[in-house]
């Protein structure tokens, strides 16, 4: 193990980087197939089932990588484990129960009595609100240090508001890409209205992070590391103005361009997170436990290294396998 | 009540919530590989009948099996945050390649095996389905793993009170995992089938002639008439292992106080912890002494021997044990008796002339298979307290410091949504059942294999 130098330092770095991506690809594949969940009231009767037949075959993969990040965090830092989730028991709770009623009524509103149709619609709806809106609420408690304190709810208030709208951004992108006709113009209309939650909400973590905490804003704002950072907003301001002007034009003819702003939706939550993960740094719970200090034993992260290392390009490979296989159009969901 | 009480009743809640749907998807996925498998070689249609009703019912199952196991997953770090500190380095890598092995091939291969089937070719369906089949066996594997570990633990090394690993292969083949392990899949296999073959037999009182309803009611009777007698043995195996690994929980299983020979077996008592004996005794002489050490001089573990020097008991509380440990052989032996009933009533009548009474019998025992297993897991998981990690933790040295009031209220929501999904699971799959009944009234049920546009009117999925 020493030729990659002292495996207490590199182990615990390359597990949460592992963490992060997986965290970061639970939000962007989750978070579309929660927000396609947030958009079922705005959609009639019959583009409903429309709705759910996109996300079918990839719902509950894209959950995995849910389980995927607590494993991890789980596994890697189980001090922190406790910590984080200790800490966060009610939010969690909520996003739990979010996702066994979306889960379920995803399951039930096909198969139960078509009078109970509605309800379940309704639940499935339900389950996807309290989801998002608790997975936005333990973002701002974790800007926020994890500490239950007034001013830190209501940030945390505020930033479960924009996640949930922000999911519904990616989820309609996601629609325009697998849609066609009036639910792909609806889903267009739902997308403009969706984009300013994400970036509202990205501007908000963003002015609020550095004022938690003097480290982080030391780091933003000292030379050279501001030049490190400066491309995140510019980016991501550019890639703003690219969706807007995508959105102001399509559809087009033969479809064309439908699948870019789920693209750039997806290449904004990472920018996003990604300075994030940065600002944070070493930091897993913030300002209090480094991942040095809250990793398992190095022989044990070694294990799970060696299994992910083969494991983990299969996973990507079959899950890309079956995102071609259910690739164009959304179609009625069918056993046979 | 404390947060150690309540955080047990609510993992206690939350588990036995979660394991009812893997112990269906587990044998259920094999059942339709093999269904679909039989349509493959044969070209009946009433295979793709089968296949098309009992894949519903995985649907649904898995999806409450999905949503139910993310809970659990999250109950180490909000309950049990001492459980991973103490034992993390065990446990990790274990619940790490459960999810990387068995969780992503389960959830991706799903969707193929679901939705795919009119955009990939047969043979990849058929993979899928497999795939899938073997995804949930595969999961089973790594937590048996797990929880066997808990129960026989080895292959470790304590470092301030730190478990760290020194030996894989004993971790991971410890003593009692065989047992569990087979003893789990027979669970699963032996709830499917009863399962299949009480919705069947409900279908067929209800009118249903149809030859698939026929042939999963067949199935469904052979499977379980030919796992039970394993699944006896493999529990008398099972029982001997734990004797020898875990003698406080025999004790406690068999309701026996002195350590001593000739003990008897004990069909019914009310055992009374605090006056340390059983009231209304009824047992066999001997009984206890032939099943566990093959003679009547076998000498059997006592309670009293797990009283430590300073008075704490050391054994878990008997009567939790001593029931559930006779609800899960008193369900077996019904299993035993009904299933070769309906063996011997298959052979004089076949599937299709098969008399009322057996037949709601079946109805009654749809779902045995839960009632066994949860009986089951409350023996085997009782009977380790006041242990959580045999030898090594206490219960009550991993719990969370969360405020009782908190543990309080989410149990009480976790209950609610619990009863009330339980209530639609049941009442949509009697609804499915129902529904397919009222098919066959329709002539065209039959439809032919390939012809893509009558399929497709006829078995809207999801
Ligand atoms: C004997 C079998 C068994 C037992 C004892 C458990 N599970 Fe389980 N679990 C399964 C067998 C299973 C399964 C058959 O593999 C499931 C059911 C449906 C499914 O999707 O997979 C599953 C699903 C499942 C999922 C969702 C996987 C996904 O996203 O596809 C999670 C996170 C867990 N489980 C976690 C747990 C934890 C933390 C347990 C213990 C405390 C546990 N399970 C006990
Ligand atoms: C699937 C079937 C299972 C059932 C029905 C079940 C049931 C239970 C019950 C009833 C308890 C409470 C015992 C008591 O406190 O008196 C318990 C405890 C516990 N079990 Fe299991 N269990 C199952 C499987 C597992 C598995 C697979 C694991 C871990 C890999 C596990 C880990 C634990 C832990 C950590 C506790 C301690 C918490 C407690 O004492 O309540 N269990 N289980
Ligand atoms: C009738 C004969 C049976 C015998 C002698 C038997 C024996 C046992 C024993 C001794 C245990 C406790 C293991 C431990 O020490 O931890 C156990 C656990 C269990 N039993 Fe049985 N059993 C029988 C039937 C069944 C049936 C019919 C089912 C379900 C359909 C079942 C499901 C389970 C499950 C799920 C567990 C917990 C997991 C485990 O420890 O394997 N058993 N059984």
């Amino acid at each position: 193990m020493d030729m990659f130098g002292d495996p207490a330092v590199w182990l615990p770095w390359t597990f949460a980087a592992l963490m992060g991506l997986s965290i970061l690809i639970y939000v962007v594949l989750d978070g579309f197939d929660l927000g396609v969940g947030l958009l079922m009231p705005l959609a009639g009767e019959d583009e409903k089932d429309r709705l759910v037949a996109s996300i079918g075959p990839f719902w509950d993969a894209n959950e995995t990588w849910l389980v995927l990040a607590v494993g991890l965090l789980l596994v890697a830092f189980p001090p922190a484990h406790g910590i984080i989730l200790t800490a966060l028991y009610l939010p969690v709770f909520v996003m739990l129960v979010g996702l066994i009623l979306r889960g379920v009524s995803f399951e039930m509103r096909a198969k139960a009595p078509i009078t109970q149709k509605r309800m379940w619609n309704s639940a499935f709806f339900a389950g996807s609100l309290m989801a998002s809106l608790s997975q936005g609420f333990m973002l701002g408690m974790y800007i926020m240090g994890l500490t239950w304190k007034l001013p830190n709810i209501a940030f945390a208030t505020l930033t479960a508001v924009f996640l949930t709208v922000g999911y519904s951004f990616i989820g309609a992108a996601w629609l325009i890409w697998k849609t066609e006709d009036q639910l792909q113009r609806r889903a267009i209309r739902w997308a403009k209205g969706g984009i300013w939650g994400l970036v509202m909400g990205i501007v908000a973590i963003s002015v609020a992070t550095p004022f938690v905490s003097t480290r982080i804003f030391d780091k933003w704002f000292s030379l050279p590391e501001i030049f490190y950072l400066a491309p995140l907003p510019i980016l991501s301001g550019a890639l703003v103005a690219f969706v807007w002007w995508q959105l102001s034009r399509l559809p087009l003819q033969n479809d064309r361009w439908s699948w870019t702003p789920f693209a750039a939706a997806i290449a904004l939550f990472s920018l996003a997170y990604g300075g994030m993960a940065y600002s944070f740094y070493p930091y897993i719970v913030p300002e209090k436990i480094t991942i040095y200090d809250a990793a398992s034993a190095p022989e044990s992260l070694f294990i799970i290294l060696i299994g992910t290392l083969f494991v983990l390009p299969a996973i990507l490979g079959y899950t890309m396998l079956s995102y071609y296989i259910f690739r164009g159009k959304a179609t009625a969901l069918r056993y046979n | 009540m404390d947060t150690l009480l309540l955080s047990r009743i609510q993992f206690g809640a939350n588990i036995s919530f979660h394991i009812l749907f893997p112990t269906i998807t587990i044998a259920l996925g094999w059942m339709l590989l093999f269904f679909k498998l039989r349509l493959n070689a044969t070209g009946d249609r009433k295979w793709m009948d089968a296949y098309m009703f009992w894949v519903k019912v995985f649907a649904l199952s898995f999806a409450m099996g999905v949503v139910s196991g993310i809970t659990m997953s999250f109950q180490f770090g909000t309950n049990w945050p001492g459980f991973m500190e103490t034992v993390g380095n065990v446990a990790g890598p274990l619940l790490a390649y459960e999810i990387m092995t068995a969780f992503f091939l389960e959830a991706v291969f799903l969707g193929i095996m679901l939705f795919g089937a009119s955009r990939v070719k047969p043979w990849v369906h058929t993979l899928a389905t497999f795939l899938v089949a073997f995804g949930t066996t595969m999961s089973t594997f790594w937590i048996i793993v797990l929880n066997s570990w808990m129960h026989t633990p080895q292959g470790y090394e304590l470092r301030d009170g730190v478990v760290f690993a020194t030996n894989w292969f004993d971790i991971i083949f410890n003593p009692s995992m065989p047992y569990r392990f087979v003893h789990m899949l027979l669970a699963s296999g032996l709830t499917v089938a009863f399962l299949i073959a009480g919705i069947s037999a409900l279908r067929m009182l209800w009118g249903d002639k149809g030859e698939d309803v026929k042939s999963a009611l067949r199935v469904g009777i052979i499977a379980a008439a030919a796992l039970i007698p394993i699944q006896i043995l493999a529990g008398d195996m099972h029982g001997l292992n734990t004797l020898e690994h875990q003698p406080a929980k025999i004790a406690a299983m068999e309701g026996n106080w002195e350590t001593g020979p000739n003990t008897p077996l004990v069909l019914f008592a009310i055992p009374d912890q605090a006056a340390r004996e059983n009231r209304f005794e009824i047992g066999i002489p001997n009984g206890a002494s032939l099943i566990l050490k093959h003679k009547a001089s076998g000498v059997v573990p006592g309670l009293n021997d797990f009283i430590a020097q300073d008075g704490t008991v050391m054994h878990p509380r008997v009567a939790p044990v001593f029931f559930s440990f006779r609800i899960m052989i008193g369900t077996g032996v019904a299993m035993l008796l009904l299933s070769w009933t309906g063996l011997v009533l298959l052979r004089k009548y076949g599937a299709g002339h098969m008399p009322r009474l057996p037949l709601y019998a079946f109805c009654a025992m749809s779902f045995s298979g839960w009632i066994a297993t949860l009986a089951g897991w409350y023996t085997t998981e009782i009977g380790r307290q006041p242990w959580l990690v045999q030898g090594v933790l206490m219960t009550k040295d991993a719990v969370s410091d969360v405020s009782a009031g908190m543990v309080l209220g989410t149990l009480i929501g976790y209950l609610v949504i619990y009863a009330t999904l339980i209530v639609a699971y049941i009442g949509v799959i009697t609804y499915l059942a129902r529904k397919a009944t009222k098919g066959e009234s329709t002539p065209n049920r039959g439809y032919p294999r390939g012809g893509e546009a009558n399929v497709t009117a006829l078995q809207p999925g999801e």
